[in-house]
C-alpha cells in the first residue's frame, strides 16, 4: 500500500523539514490545520464547490483525434487543465491553500512564481477571498512573462523582483522563504508546487489530486479501462503528482518529463531527476542540480515553469522506487510539440505542457492503435506567445519548421 | 575520544557576556579572513563564528548574501573553510571557532567525512541554520562522537519547542532575536528580554543572542539578559565598506585597525 509521507514528512529518504528554526512552529501549525481540514467534510465540499463554480471544474478529457490519426499509433487523450480559470492547474492548489489560510485566520499571502501561472493563481484567489498578496518572481522571469506580471498587478497583487542567482524561480523561492521568515506571524506562504518543507509536498498533492481523480473517472467512462501510459511534465512536479497519484497502485505506465533544455549532455538543462544528486533545496531533501561542493547549479529551460534545479521529494521517491519513469525533452522538441498541437488540434499549450506532449507523441508512435496515452495538458500557451515569437525570429537558435 | 564535557565549548566559563563575531570565510579573500579573525580576537572576541559561503542561504539577509557571493568567487568551499582553521591557529587565533554552514554542503562532503575533517582541523563547534532539531539526530550523534557540539537555535516562534531544544543544547544556545533573516535592524522587539529570560530558565548552557544586533546601544540593552551577543551583518557590512582598502597592500593595516576599532566600539558595553 502506497502510504507516504510519514509523520516526519519523509517520502523514503526524501522530504523532511530543512528550514530555519523560526519556521518550524509555523509549519507545525499548517500541518495541524491541514490534517483537520482534510478530515472536515465541509472544508472539502467548499473546496470542490469553488473549483466548480469559480474555476470551471471538472475540466474535460479531450480525445486528440487529428493528432492520433496523424501519428498512427496509440490514441492520445488530453486532460484539459488549460481550461481552468487563469489557464492552468495552479488554481486548484491556490484555492485549497487560500481556504486553509482563511481557516487559520491569515489575510496575507506570499507566493513565488516562475512562469507566472502560480503567481496569477495566487493573486486571483487573494482577490476572490479579499486577501493581500505579494508575489516573488525572478527578474529574468518578469521579462519572459510580461503578460502574467501585468495580470497579477491587475488582480491587485504586488510583484517583487528577485535579483539573486539566475533571477528565475529558484531565486524567487529563496526570496519568498526569506520574506516568510520575517513575516510568518501574519502571512501564509502559498507554495506553488509539490516542493518545500513538510507539509507542503503533501498538501499540494492533496489539492492537485483532483486532476487524476477526475481523469480516472472520465477515462473509464470514455474507454472502459485505464490508460496504458500517462505523461506529465515535471518542474517542481505539481501537475504530474496530481495526475499520477490516483493511479500509483494501478497497472499504468507513468512518465514524468523534465526539461532537457539545450540537451542533458550540455550544462543548459533543468533535468533534475535525470542528472541531479541528492541534496537539500528550499526546505526538503530531494534530487538537485548541484556541484561537488553542494552549491546549487542554475538550471536552464526555455520554459520558465520548468526552470528549477530541484524537484518535489515525492517524485524523487517515485523515481528511486522505479514506480514512475522520468525522461526529458529538449527545448526544440517541446517547441515542435507546441506547434504540432496548435496546428493539429487548435489548442495552444503552455510550453511546460508541450514537453509532456512531445514525449507522449514519441511514445504513442511506438504503441498499438488499441492502446492509449493520457497527457496532462497542465496549462494554456497564451503566456508563451512572446517566447514563441522570439523563437520564430530565431532568438533561441531554433528554427520554426513547418511540419505539415 | 573526547567526551563532550571536554570540548572547548562545553568548558565555556562565562564571567562576562561574550562577544561572538561572525565573518564569512573567503570574504573578501581567504588570507584576509585570517587577518580579520585576528583583529576580532584583539578586539575582544570570545568565540569566532566562521561562515561557509552558500549559493542559496535561506536564513541570511542581503549583507551576508553579498559576502557569500564574494567568497564563492574566491572558490571558497566547506572543505577549504575548515582548512582555514589551522591556518588561523598558526597566525595566532586562539579563541574557539564555530563553523556556520548550511546543510547541503555538509551532505555533499558526507556527514562522517565532514566531522572527521572538522576534528582533524580542530573546529570547536558547528552551527547549521537549516537543520532543525527534528532533522539533526545523526549530526548530533556524530558531533558527540567527535567532540564537536552542534549549536542549537531557538526563535521567538519556538514557544513550546524551547524546552525540547534547550534541554538538548550543547556548547551554547543561540537565540534568534526577532523574526527574520540575518541583517542590521534599527529596533529589536520589546518582548526580547522576556524571550531571553524564558530561554535561560530552560538552558543548562550559556545563552547568546543574535540576528540584527548592530549598535552598542542594543548590546548595552541586551547584556543583562544573556551570556553573549552574536554580531554578524554589521561587521560584514564594515568588511564590505573596507573591501578595497583591505585588498590594497599599503592600506590593509589601516583598514584592519579601523575594523578592530569598529568591533571594539560596538561591543564596548560588554567590557
Amino acid at each position: 500500500m502506497y502510504n507516504v509521507p510519514n509523520e516526519n514528512g519523509r517520502f523514503g529518504d526524501f522530504g523532511g523539514k530543512f528550514v530555519p528554526e523560526t519556521l518550524m512552529r509555523p509549519l507545525e501549525e499548517i500541518e495541524e490545520e491541514l490534517a483537520k481540514a482534510l478530515a472536515d467534510e465541509e472544508f472539502k465540499a467548499e473546496y470542490v464547490r469553488i473549483l466548480q463554480e469559480y474555476s470551471g471544474r471538472p475540466t474535460p478529457l479531450t480525445f486528440a483525434s487529428n493528432l492520433t490519426k496523424k501519428l498512427n499509433g496509440a490514441k492520445i487523450y488530453l486532460k484539459r487543465e488549460d481550461l481552468n480559470h487563469t489557464g492552468a492547474h495552479k488554481i486548484n492548489n491556490a484555492i485549497g491553500q487560500a481556504l486553509l489560510a482563511k481557516r487559520m485566520g491569515k489575510k496575507k499571502i506570499i507566493a513565488e512564481t516562475g512562469a507566472g501561472q502560480h503567481g496569477v493563481a495566487a493573486a486571483t484567489v487573494a482577490a476572490h477571498f479579499g486577501m493581500e498578496c505579494i508575489v516573488f518572481m525572478g527578474e529574468e522571469d518578469i521579462k519572459r512573462q510580461e503578460l502574467n506580471v501585468f495580470r497579477m498587478k491587475l488582480l491587485g497583487a504586488k510583484v517583487v523582483p528577485a535579483y539573486s542567482g539566475n533571477r528565475t524561480l529558484k531565486d524567487a523561492t529563496n526570496e519568498a522563504i526569506r520574506y516568510w521568515v520575517q513575516h510568518c506571524d501574519d502571512h501564509f506562504y502559498m507554495i506553488g508546487s509539490v516542493v518545500g518543507p513538510h507539509p507542503y509536498p503533501k498538501m499540494v498533492r492533496e489539492f492537485q489530486r483532483i486532476i487524476g481523480d477526475e481523469a480516472k473517472q472520465q477515462f473509464l467512462e470514455r474507454e472502459g479501462k485505464l490508460p496504458d501510459v500517462i505523461v506529465a511534465c515535471v518542474g517542481g512536479g505539481s501537475n504530474a503528482i496530481g495526475m499520477f497519484y490516483p493511479f500509483l497502485e494501478d497497472n499504468v505506465t507513468l512518465v514524468g518529463v523534465e526539461a532537457a533544455g539545450k540537451g542533458i549532455d550540455t550544462p543548459h538543462h533543468a533535468a533534475t531527476i535525470t542528472k541531479g544528486t541528492k541534496g537539500v533545496i528550499h526546505g526538503s531533501l530531494t534530487y538537485l542540480l548541484q556541484d561537488e561542493h553542494g552549491q546549487i547549479i542554475e538550471p536552464y529551460s526555455i520554459s520558465a515553469g520548468l526552470d528549477y534545479p530541484g524537484v518535489g521529494p515525492e517524485h524523487a521517491y517515485l523515481a528511486s522506487i522505479g514506480r514512475v519513469r522520468y525522461e526529458s525533452v529538449t527545448d526544440e522538441e517541446a517547441i515542435w510539440a507546441f506547434q504540432l498541437l496548435s496546428r493539429e488540434e487548435g489548442i495552444i499549450p503552455a510550453i511546460e505542457s508541450a514537453h509532456a506532449l512531445a514525449k507522449a507523441v514519441q511514445l504513442a508512435k511506438t504503441l498499438r492503435s488499441d492502446q492509449t496515452v493520457l497527457v496532462c495538458l497542465s496549462g494554456r500557451g497564451d503566456k508563451d506567445v512572446q517566447t514563441m515569437m522570439n523563437v520564430a525570429k530565431g532568438g533561441n537558435g531554433i528554427a520554426v519548421a513547418n511540419r505539415n | 575520544m573526547l567526551q563532550k564535557e571536554e570540548t572547548a565549548l562545553q568548558l565555556l566559563t562565562v564571567t562576562k557576556p561574550m562577544f561572538i563575531p561572525f565573518i564569512v570565510a573567503g570574504d573578501p579573500r581567504p588570507d584576509i579572513t585570517i587577518e580579520l579573525a585576528l583583529a576580532l580576537q584583539e578586539a575582544g572576541a570570545d568565540i569566532l563564528e566562521l561562515g561557509v559561503p552558500y549559493s542559496d542561504p535561506l536564513a541570511d539577509g542581503p549583507i551576508i548574501q553579498r559576502a557569500a557571493k564574494r567568497a564563492l568567487r574566491q572558490q571558497m568551499t566547506l572543505k577549504k573553510a575548515i582548512e582555514l582553521v589551522p591556518e588561523m591557529r598558526k597566525k595566532g587565533v586562539k579563541i574557539p571557532i564555530i563553523l556556520f554552514t548550511y546543510y547541503n554542503p555538509v551532505l555533499q562532503l558526507g556527514e562522517e567525512s565532514f566531522f572527521a575533517l572538522a576534528r582533524k582541523n580542530e573546529v570547536n563547534g558547528i552551527l547549521i541554520p537549516d537543520l532543525p532539531f527534528e532533522e539533526s539526530e545523526l549530526i548530533r550523534k556524530l558531533g558527540e562522537a567527535t567532540g564537536i557540539p552542534l549549536i542549537s537555535l531557538v526563535a521567538p516562534t519556538s514557544k513550546k519547542r524551547i524546552e525540547m531544544i534547550a534541554s538538548n543544547a550543547q556548547g551554547f544556545l543561540y537565540c534568534v532575536s526577532s523574526l527574520g533573516v540575518t541583517g542590521v535592524r534599527d529596533t529589536l522587539p520589546e518582548t526580547l528580554n522576556d524571550f531571553l529570560t524564558e530561554v535561560k530558565r530552560h538552558s543548562r548552557v550559556p545563552v547568546v543572542v543574535g540576528f540584527g544586533i548592530s549598535t552598542s546601544e542594543q548590546v548595552s540593552m541586551l547584556k543583562n539578559y544573556c551570556d553573549g551577543v552574536v554580531i554578524g551583518s554589521a561587521l560584514v557590512q564594515k568588511i564590505e565598506q573596507l573591501n578595497d582598502l583591505l585588498q590594497t597592500e599599503e592600506k590593509k593595516e589601516e583598514a584592519l585597525a579601523e575594523f578592530r576599532r569598529y568591533a571594539r566600539s560596538l561591543t564596548a558595553p560588554l567590557r
